[in-house]
């Protein structure tokens, strides 16, 4: 039943830079099964981020190994098997929330009629139907992110791929997107990796939290969730859930998160 | 823009506008004196008042600075007063003058854009073009132009293309400046979305540098039709031709009609101050549709 969508072996990646070399990852080993919740989390420079576009094929490893969907990154990219929510929305801001959406499927050379359906089908997975000829000024910050989702899904993956897509909006409208994102995972059966900053958002969406420390980067604990898959915002005052965050939370403190956090 | 902007900008710019005529009348009366005086010596003419000595300065047939309202009857009497297909009239001579530069404008613009494409996709190309690019426009375009007229000329190109070629000589480099950075202005995160679709270059081309460039493009092509207009008339010196502003600030130097030249210069400011308006107005249009200036 389950299938391994993601497996990192022993990966690192190291950048060579002007102040010698910069150890992102370090011997990472993760395993990622098919309709999975995984979010990394860690401290800034942690290589949450860097481990993500890894796996997008957006940077290249330096040692190791690592197969998505059964094959390099790059032939996984290629193959279009995932989608990408970056952190800010990253609309163009020329094309409409339609049109804006419409561009992945453009470029796979998808017919008009299928892109019409699409674009319907996915705006109103993220709420947005009625916003198709709005320009992305005219939507506010949660709004566009959710444009951006959309966009994402809109290529049908069966992986999605989220760098802090949350991370610059305001706590009210993350709790209802947070909502909101778990109800589409529960709805599509998609392998969510997830990262994010945050130890809340972290234990109410995911089933396995991925704690990262820093300097080099690395994987400190693995946390699974015995959560319900059926959450509601409720559940984060629940015994559970508070233990699960403790132990993210210890997870960090082992790595040295909270010692002298500068910037 | 809006009612607002237009109330808004009126008393500023009248206000220069009136400064700029002002300091030229009074230069025109300051530097017309001496020779006014050698007339007044001349015909022992004695006690001529203040007025009338200043009036005289304003009105003296070849001036070293002719008065405002002198330039403003020249343009005006070979404008409205002539026919257009007189050799006299401005009109006629514009025409002349802004169909070159439009055709040198033209081709500036394209092979800026080819070029910048070129630069922007190639490394080789960025590295070994942008230096003769940025050395071509060293080179005093007044030196160059009747090189370039006559080598055509010996080629049997006559006519509108080679006052086009200096034009197109003077315009293509702000395009290319322009483009170049217009290409590469999409943000990583723009540039990072297209390859996650693994979009092909020339899809990423198409769908994100090109619409990104677009108002660097309006901005460099507001310099590029300007000085297309000074390529036009700069070209129409050397090869002493007959029609054209430039063929007229020839013409009038000959003869030291200082009018005639001042008027011709005139014209050649409001044509180039008119297609920088159009060129201005297209601009917001288009971004308009695309939904950019919303500010």
């Amino acid at each position: 039943m389950s299938e391994t969508v993601i497996r990192v072996n022993e990966l690192s990646l190291t950048f060579q830079t002007n102040d010698g070399p910069v150890h992102a990852l370090s011997n990472i080993d993760l395993d990622i099964q098919h309709g999975d919740f995984v979010s990394l989390i860690g401290p800034s420079g942690c290589g949450k981020t860097t481990l993500l576009r890894v796996i997008a094929d957006l940077e290249k490893a330096t040692g190791g190994d690592i197969k998505v969907n059964g094959v390099s990154p790059e032939a996984a990219r290629q193959a279009r098997g995932y989608g990408y929510v970056f952190q800010a929305a990253g609309l163009y801001p020329w094309r409409t929330i339609a049109k804006n959406v419409s561009l992945p499927l453009e470029i796979m050379g998808l017919d008009r009629t299928t892109r019409k359906e699409r674009i319907a089908r996915n705006l109103e997975l993220v709420n947005l139907q009625g916003f198709e000829k709005k320009y992305p000024w005219q939507l506010s910050g949660g709004m566009q992110q959710r444009a951006s989702i959309a966009r994402a899904l809109a290529v049908e993956p069966d992986l999605l791929l989220m760098d802090e897509p949350f991370g610059a909006l305001d706590e009210i409208v993350r709790d209802h997107l947070n909502e909101q994102l778990l109800a589409l995972w529960g709805k599509t059966n998609k392998t969510v990796v997830f990262v994010t900053h945050s130890i809340p958002e972290a234990v109410y969406l995911s089933t396995h939290i991925v704690v990262m420390s820093p300097r080099p980067g690395r994987i400190q604990d693995i946390v699974v969730s015995d959560l319900p898959p059926e959450r509601t915002l409720d559940i984060r005052e629940s015994p559970e859930f508070l233990r699960l965050a403790n132990r993210v939370r210890e997870g960090l403190r082992a790595g040295h998160a909270y010692d002298d956090v500068e910037s | 823009m809006s009612e607002t902007g237009f109330k808004n900008s009126i008393i500023p710019v009248t206000t220069v506008l009136l400064a700029i005529l002002l300091i030229w009348s009074i230069a025109s009366v300051l530097l017309n004196t001496p020779w006014q005086k050698d007339i007044y010596k001349r015909a022992g003419a004695q006690n001529v008042g203040t007025i009338e000595f200043v009036k005289a300065t304003m009105e003296q047939e070849r001036p070293v600075l002719p008065s405002p309202q002198q330039v403003a009857t020249e343009v005006y009497n070979t404008t409205v007063k002539k026919k257009v297909t007189s050799k006299r009239s401005l009109i006629y001579h514009s025409k002349i003058t802004l169909s070159s530069a439009m055709l040198g404008f033209a081709m500036g613009t394209l092979l800026g854009i080819v070029l910048s494409v070129a630069i922007v996709y190639n490394r080789a190309l960025r590295k070994s073009l942008m230096p003769w690019i940025i050395t071509s426009q060293t080179i005093p375009i007044l030196a160059i132009a009747p090189m370039i007229i006559v080598v055509l000329n010996s080629m049997g190109v006559q006519g509108l293309v080679p006052k086009a070629f200096i034009s197109m000589y003077l315009s293509f480099f702000p395009i290319v400046v322009g483009m170049v950075k217009g290409l590469n202005s999409p943000d990583i995160g723009h540039m990072d979305l297209m390859r996650t679709y693994s979009a092909s270059n020339w899809q990423s081309f198409w769908k994100l540098r090109l619409p990104s460039s677009l108002p660097y493009l309006f901005t460099s092509m507001k310099i590029a039709v300007a000085i297309s207009i000074v390529g036009a008339v700069v070209a129409e010196l050397p090869t002493g031709a007959v029609a054209g502003l430039g063929a007229r600030l020839l013409a009038g130097s000959y003869y030291g009609q200082t009018i005639q030249i001042w008027s011709a210069l005139v014209m050649a400011s409001i044509l180039a101050g008119s297609l920088v308006w159009i060129v201005d107005m297209i601009g917001r249009l288009v971004t308009k549709r695309m939904g950019l200036n919303h500010a």
